[in-house]
Formats: structure tokens, sequence, C-alpha cells
């Protein structure tokens, strides 16, 4: 052992490197840790481990962290922390530690390295089976080694064999389906208290097991009487384990105890120096066994002992800190203080179920035991040790979380330390009629702290058992959920932060886009320029004039992240007559036509440009969004439905870049750009594709257009799609080429009335609620929809139909996802009925003011009829119109 | 996190696969033929069980190819796997 120096509040201390934070303080004397949260109630450290109700501290040094139990630190040299008065307490500073991920696929996982999870290593071990045992303490043996007994050698070896791997310091943070497993390992904490670069600190294990076994053992808990909080109260076992490592600033004690391990700690304490006044055991009778040997050994150390007796109350000194028990008869009003500074309570064991019941598996109340138990065997799990109710010796415990209270009392036994709830607080829900544990949880917030009830579900569960005369487990059950102890989120990331939170996708255009300095707009994971603004531009004016530089001149814009599905295969225009509301088998080759796709319910769920490149060959492009589900949803028609069908489809989004040039002097570029091909509207029409060079290298050119003007696409493969980009703006610069970006793109369609699936539509609307009935075929026998249109309900009068909406003044932009009344205007009182709603909403260079598409229940009916829109701070009135509001003739695509 | 046996790939995450549904919901033949009530069972009604129920899944981010399973609703324990138009294995229930 090494003494390390380490500061506490603000004072210097010194302890043995290794030993928890907790023992230190009380090996320098500090008994008195902190005040409660809410109550400002002196308190002291109550417990051994995770299970820690009030000895909460924020580490400053090295990585720092709020809000951990001083009972789970292991001292190290120049460690720095503050008690927390139940609140955390972020460091301000960026973390600059590493933390990483691992992944394990094992046969067995064993939870916990006590001597029923080394067991349970060494019987798969033994099968040849690979076995991971994630243990939360810094060494194995469990209780034995708070017990300060070796474990059996046989045993740790184990530990070391080939097909096992052994994580100390390993929490299993959740539970899942099928044996997956969350750990997180703290890899450095305990070796100083440095900042770590090189090696990660905490890492996160994600682990598949055939076979869980959980051996997760149990903690103590407290008994709720008056002033049951002080400083000097502790849990026995964490009181006996503190004073035999020489961490005792305690002269008298008294145990009280449920069980016999009150009397295994009591003779502990004895043997570490501390007078044990009195064991104060709750059973009057007990079996000649426990008669014959704990009763009989503490007789034996002149401990005296009084049965049939519980403690009732505390008293403290002037600084707060435990002065002297009194103790009682259920049935006496005999009383009897007794002078002692330290109460060692051993309330009975409660297993820890947690990882069972994040699986579902509900534990079960042990009658015997006192104890809720977990016995499980399944393919994927089971329970060892005291989890599954193997408590060893026999502890015979009573059934029995404290004593009678008097209203008095209540206010002061406490049921959550953290929480500060207390007795009374649970006599209030049960007398406000709650039975379940659940209810009387959030009436008085037990069991909802930092340490998530560790201690207090049982003695909560109990208390109710106790109130209404029914066994726990007739209350309901203990549902815990991950993490089982608070994570940092910078252990659940990873090395997965900033710019690798997210996978990032990009055209082969996108650093052109960066270095033009236009701000990225993240589509799904696309980034995609939002606009290309001009040194001190706003955004307003950059789309504006974005927008009238397409209208009047031309624009180009990267449209490479268009979903691109390759369709081949004889039956692939059948195929397509299916999947779209429209036909296409009768496409002739070199066309494109533009598709709307409905699910089977016939609402539309996603819309594209389709081209028939050969008779049996076809493109198929989807929104940027869609691409996926799209192909899946072809994928599954195909499978599971058509499969005599001959179409194969390949995602090919990333492998073809697209470049449109759009405006009315798109024509004059595309000639520069590709000097062989006949651009004339005569022999090259609208929606039709040509094969030729552009720029020097292979291109398809299509005459598609999203804005209503004459445009072309410039297909290429990906890895030209920067040098056409960069061809078409020096090509086009006399020109007055402009780079436009996603606003100013939405900006145009929508003056034509495009709608852009996902922003009009919510997966409720039919292409007749759209508008475009026009795009819905009469021919066709059946399509995926079809059916769905004459249901009642899509059928119906009165739903929601696209439609454009002007307010009155045009200087407004109505806020998208604004809502429409009718009838109404500022004047007009509520209620008032609530008829649609704003789609998309811009400010318009074409129209020279703003303008809007909403969706409004029979709204087609309604052109111009006047609406309201109610805002926070005033009444927005307006008119329905055409969805359209730029060349509803159609004349400017041609040029 | 589903650990699911693609009858192609074999056991993986759940991350790798999307969801398709019950399966054995053929899409009917005539459905200009059926009533509103029959149309409507087919588009809106599955059987959604307490326990064993024959799925659809999606391969998406491996063979990219559609199968069916069996699974239970209860407790996500997985049955046998089984390829489209390939004989059904019996309900491991
Ligand atoms: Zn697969």
């Amino acid at each position: 052992m090494s003494t390390v120096n380490f500061t506490f509040d603000g004072k210097q201390y010194s302890g043995e490197k290794g030993e928890s934070l907790a023992s230190a303080l009380l090996r320098n004397g500090v008994v008195y840790f902190t005040d409660s949260s809410y109550k400002d109630r002196p308190r002291g450290v109550m417990g051994l481990w995770v299970e820690e109700t009030n000895a909460l501290v924020n580490v400053d040094s090295g990585a720092g962290e709020p809000l951990k139990p001083a009972t789970t630190i292991e001292l190290v040299e120049g460690l720095v922390v503050r008690s927390a008065q139940g609140v955390g307490d972020l460091p301000d500073t960026r973390d600059n530690s590493r933390y990483d991920k691992a992944n394990r696929h094992v046969d067995v996982l064993v939870v916990g390295a006590g001597t029923s999870g080394l067991e349970a290593a060494k019987k798969f071990s033994d099968q040849g089976k690979s076995v991971i045992v994630m243990d939360d303490k810094p060494a194995a043996g469990g209780h034995l080694t708070y017990l300060g007994q070796p474990v059996p050698a046989e045993l740790l070896a184990v530990l070391d064999r080939a097909n096992v791997t052994y994580l100390p310091r390993t929490t299993v943070q959740g539970m899942y389906d099928q044996g997956y497993s969350v750990a997180t390992e703290r890899r450095t904490d305990h070796l100083d208290s440095n900042v770590h670069t090189e090696m990660s600190r905490i890492r996160t294990w994600h682990v598949r097991a055939d076979h869980t076994v959980l051996a997760t053992g149990a903690f103590q808990r407290h008994l709720v009487f008056a002033n049951n909080d002080r400083p000097g109260i502790m849990l026995s076992h964490a009181a006996a384990t503190y004073v035999s490592n020489g961490a005792n600033p305690f002269n008298t004690a008294v145990v009280v105890t449920v069980d016999n391990q009150g009397y295994r700690d009591a003779i502990r304490l004895h043997k570490a120096g501390v007078k044990v006044a009195a064991v104060v055991d709750i059973r009057k009778k007990v079996s000649k066994a426990t008669k014959k040997s704990s009763r009989k050994a503490i007789e034996a150390l002149g401990i005296r002992l009084i049965k049939g007796a519980t403690v009732v109350d505390t008293s403290a000194n002037l600084v707060g800190i435990l002065s002297s028990v009194t103790i009682g008869q259920a049935k006496s009003d005999l009383r009897e203080t007794i002078t002692a500074d330290l109460l060692a309570i051993s309330g009975g064991w409660t297993p820890v179920v947690h990882l069972a019941t994040f699986i579902g598996i509900k534990p079960t109340w042990s009658e015997k035991r006192a104890a809720f138990v977990v016995k499980h065997h399944s393919q994927f799990v089971s329970t060892t040790g005291m989890l599954a109710g193997d408590f060893g010796d026999d502890d015979e415990p009573a059934v029995f979380f404290g004593p009678k209270l008097t209203a008095e009392q209540g206010l002061v036994a406490f049921v959550d330390y953290q929480r500060d709830a207390t007795y009374r607080d649970f006599k209030r829900a049960i007398d406000a009629g709650m039975r379940s544990i659940e209810h009387v949880k959030r009436y008085t917030a037990i069991g909802t702290a930092h340490d998530q009830g560790k201690t207090s579900g049982t003695v909560t569960m109990g208390l109710i058992g106790q109130a209404i005369g029914k066994a726990p487990d007739e209350i309901g059950s203990l549902t815990f959920r991950p993490p089982y102890i608070s994570i940092p989120f910078a252990a659940l990331a990873g090395r997965d932060r900033g710019l690798l939170s997210d996978p990032e996708r990009t055209t082969p255009i996108h650093s052109w886009h960066v270095a033009s300095g236009a701000p990225m707009e993240d589509v799904g994971q696309w980034k995609r320029p939002w606009y290309f603004p001009k040194s001190g531009e706003t955004m307003h004016a950059a789309v504006l004039r974005e927008c009238a530089a397409v209208r009047e001149g031309v624009g180009v814009m990267d449209a490479s992240t268009l979903g691109k599905i390759d369709i081949q295969g004889k039956d692939a225009g059948q195929f397509l007559d299916m999947i779209y509301t429209n036909m296409f088998s009768t496409l002739k080759v070199g066309m494109s036509r533009y598709g709307l796709m409905c699910g089977i319910d016939g609402m539309v769920f996603d819309d594209g440009v389709t081209t028939r490149i050969s008779e049996n060959h076809w493109l198929m492009t989807t929104t940027t969004g869609g691409a996926a589900k799209v192909l899946d949803w072809l994928e599954e028609w195909l499978q599971t439905e058509w499969p005599h069908l001959e179409v194969y489809c390949t995602s090919v989004t990333e492998q073809i870049s697209t470049v449109a040039i759009v405006g009315p002097k798109s024509r004059e570029l595309m000639k520069r750009l590709a000097p062989s091909l006949d651009v004339s509207n005569e022999s090259f029409a609208f929606m039709e594709n040509k094969h030729a060079d552009v720029a020097g290298v292979p291109a398809r050119v299509a005459r598609i257009s999203f804005s209503g003007e004459l445009a072309y696409e410039i297909n290429v493969p990906a890895i030209y799609g920067l040098h056409i980009w960069e061809s078409v703006m020096s090509q086009g610069a006399d020109l007055n080429i402009t780079p436009y970006g996603t606003e100013t793109m939405h900006v145009l369609r929508a003056e034509k009335g495009f709608v852009i699936v996902g922003q009009e539509t919510d997966g409720t609307q039919t292409p007749d609620d759209l508008d475009m009935n026009w795009i819905v075929s009469k021919k066709k026998d059946d399509f995926i929809g079809k059916r769905s249109f004459s249901r009642a309900d899509t059928a119906r009068e009165g739903r929601h139909q696209l439609v454009g909406i002007l307010a009155d003044d045009g200087s407004y932009v109505i806020p998208e996802g604004a809502y429409i009344v009718a009838g109404a205007d500022a004047n007009t009182p509520p209620p008032v009925k609530h008829i649609g709603y704003i789609t998309s909403s811009y400010d318009s260079a074409a129209l020279g003011r703003s303008f809007a598409l909403a969706l409004v229940a029979n709204g087609l009916a309604r052109k111009g009829e006047k609406i309201a829109i109610p805002m926070a701070d005033r009444v927005v009135t307006g008119v329905i119109t055409d969805s359209v509001f730029v060349d509803k003739e159609n004349t400017r695509r041609d040029g | 996190m589903l650990h699911i046996p693609c009858p192609y790939c074999g056991p993986r995450d759940e991350t790798e696969f999307h969801y398709g549904s019950e399966a054995h919901v053929a899409y009917p033949e005539n459905s200009s033929n059926l009533t509103d009530e029959e149309w409507a069972k087919f588009v809106f009604i599955r059987s959604n069980p307490k326990g064993w129920m024959a799925e659809r899944w999606v391969h998406s981010a491996g063979c990219r190819r559609w199968f069916n399973v069996w699974r239970n609703t209860i407790n996500h324990e997985f049955g046998p796997s089984y390829k489209p138009f390939t004989q059904q294995p019996k309900s491991p229930a």
C-alpha cells in the first residue's frame, strides 16, 4: 500500500492508494460527509459500493465527472473532489480524454466475479466455451474481498484461462434481446488523476453472448425509523468492512438486525476494536442453529443481545453526528437509550435484480429470504448466487422494514435518503389510495434519484405491503431501466464525436461548394449547399438573387443527391406500371416521365422521374431522402409477390453525378458545353434524353425541369461530376451563371406548385389531395394504391387538398406549419374553425411578394375564399388561390 | 438490439434490417372485385398475436433479400427463418 494525497472540499488528506474515497474519508475521521439535497440533513456514508445514497461527489481532477458515489472512487494521487449535495456539477472545460468502443461475440457472458460468477465461468470454460467475465469491482471475489477472506485459488485461476476474458471495473449497464449487453469499462481513473489521451478512459463494450449468467450479488438495505439518516448510521456490512480495513473513526456501536448478517458484522466490528454496546435483534425467536451459532458467538465475546426489539429513534450531538440510539419493543412502551457513535443496520439483503428486469424477467418475493430474487434458467439467461436466492449461510431474515411510526416520527424517518423522501411522504401516497409501486414511486419520487432506488426499492414495496397487508410482490414488480449506474455521454459516443458523430454523404462536387462558402443543409445524411451568398449577403437576399437569375438567365444546381435506382429486365415496364400510378410500359426509349408512387393505402409515398434508357433498361430517380426506402419497397414486391417478373434493381445513387443547368439561357450554355448536340426544341424536346459528349466526357443529358424553366440535367459518371460543374461555371461565366442551393430550388418548385414528398405530404395524401389526378392512370387494371382510392374515407368530400395561399400583406412570409381558420379575421372571437395548415412558404422574386402552399379541407373548391391565420402577436388574413403561381400554361419550359 | 437470423447470411444485428410487418399477407389478385371491407382487411388488419408470429424482414444492409421468420412477440425470441415461397416451418410454439 502506498500513501497518496487527495483534496476533499478544499482540504488536503492522505489515504491508501486504491481504497475507496469513502474509506479514506472515514480513515481521516470524516463521518459527517455533507447535507442532504432537499432538507439539509447531516449525512454520512451509508454503503459500500454503487448502492451509496449519501456520499456523492463532483470530481474536479482528471476528466472530471459529476455525482459519483465516493464509495466507488479508487483513491489516486492528486484526486480533487467536492461533496455534491445531491446536485451534479459538470466541469465547464472540454473533456479531452479518449473514449472508445469494442464489440465481442462470446459463448457465455458472466456478469459478476463473486464466488458464484467464478464458479459459472469455470463450468462453461471446462466445457470449452468462450467466456467473458465482467465485474464492476477492481478485484474478483465479491463478498470475500470485503470480508478480507482469500478467494479460492482454483477459482481465480479460471480468469487466466485462454478461453476466458476477465474485465474488472466493467459495469454491465444494460441487457437487451438475444444476449446483447452493453458494458462500460473504467480503464484509467484508478491509475492516476491525469487526463488520458492515449489510452481510452472508458471503453464501452457491446457484447453478444449465446448465454448470459447473471451473478450480480446483493446489497444490504436499511430500516425505516425516526432519525435513521444521521452521520454514523451505516449499513452493517459497510461499517464492518471499513473498520476492518482500518478506516475506523468509531468508538461504540449498536447493531440492529433482522438476520444473522448483523451478528457476523457485530463480530467484525468487535474484532476491529469497536466496542459493540448491543446487538438489537428484531427477532424474538430464532432457530436452534442460529442460537447455537450466531447468538452463542456474540455471547462468547461478551456482546449484549437485545431480542425482540428494534431501534425507534436516534439522537445527535451538536454537530449533527449520531450520539445515541433509542431502542424499544413493539408491544411495550419501554425504551432504552444507548450511547453510540455508530449504528450499523442489517435490514436484509436486496439482490441486484436490475439486469434481469431489463429483459423482462420478473423478480419473485422469497418469504424465506425476505427478498426479491430471480430464479431463471432459459436458453439465453440464467441466474446464480444471491440473485437466485442462494444466500449461503442460513440467515433466517425476518420480513421487517421498520417499527410502527407516529406521525411525528414519520417526518424524519427516511425511506429514500437521496430524495429526502420520508415515511410521511410514503404514507400520504397510501392514504391517497395508491397501492402500486409505480404510483407510489411517482407520487413520492422514491427511487427516482441518482441511485435509482437500489436500496429504497424493496423497502418501499415492503412498507406498502405492511400498510395494506399484502406480500411485497402483490404490490407490483420492480422494474429498472438501463443504465445500471450513470455513464458520461462521452463514453457512449466513444470516438463518434464531432465530424464522426454521424456519417456524412457528399457529392463529387462538394469540395467546390465548401470552397464557395455555401452554408450546408442536412438532407438525411447528405450535405447539400443551402444557398451561395456573395460576401456580406443575407440568406434572404441571396435566395431572391438566385431565383431571379434562374427565371431570367441561367442557374446551376448540384442534383447528384437524388436517389437513383438502375432497373433492368424484360418485365421492368410491367413492374413499373404496378409501382407508379401512371403508365410507364408505353414510354418510348430515350424518354423520361414523372411518376408518383403510393402505398397500398393509396397515400403518396415517393415521386421522381424515371427514364427508359433502352428497351429493358430503366433509370428511376427518387427523392433524396427516400432512396433506401424505395429500393426496399421495390425489392419487397419483386421478391415476395411477383418473383416471376424478370426485374433487377441496383442502387446507383453514388455512381452518377447530376448537374442541372436551368433558365432561359441554359440552351445557349448547353450548346457551348456540347457542340455536337442539337439543342433546338424540335430535335431535343421536353422529357427527352440524349447521349452526347459534354465538356469532353460522355454524358446523358435530360430535359427535365423542377422549376418550370428550360433546363438540362447533365448526368455523368460520378468521377466527372466536378469537371462538369467547373466547365459549366467557366463556359457560363459571361452568361452570369449562378449556382443555387436547396432553398432556391424549393422556392422555384413551390412557385410552380410542385410538391415535395415529406413537405406537402405526411403519408395521408392521395394524388387527388395534391390536385394531381392527371397522373393517376384510368387505363391500367391495377397498380399499388388504386383500390384504396375508392375507399369511403379516401373518396369522401372535405379531404385536405393542396392549394395556394396569398397573405393580404405580401411582405409577410407566413411560418410553415401555421394553422388556417375559415371565416375569421382579427375581430372574430374564439372558437374558430381550423381548416388546414401551411406546408411551404417563401418570399418570391418572380411574384415580388410572399406566397405559400397549404393543405386545406375541400380546398380546391374554396379558391378565392378569405382565410385567417392566427399568430401569437397578430391575425394574418389572406386568400385561397390555385397552387400554381408562375407560368400556369407551361410556356417557359421550352425556352 | 435483436439478433435476426437471415436465411441467406446467418444471424446479424437488427440495425442491418428493416421490418416488413406480418408475413403471408398476399396482395389480392382482383382487388377491384373486393368489397371495401375485404380490401380494408388486406390493407389495415393484421393478426397481431401475443406469442409466435411469422414476420417479413429485409436484410437491407446485407444481402438485400426479403425473408420470413418466426418471432415471439412476448420476449422477442426468434424461431426459424425461411425464404419466400418455401415451406413454412412449424410455429415453435
Ligand atoms: Zn442476408
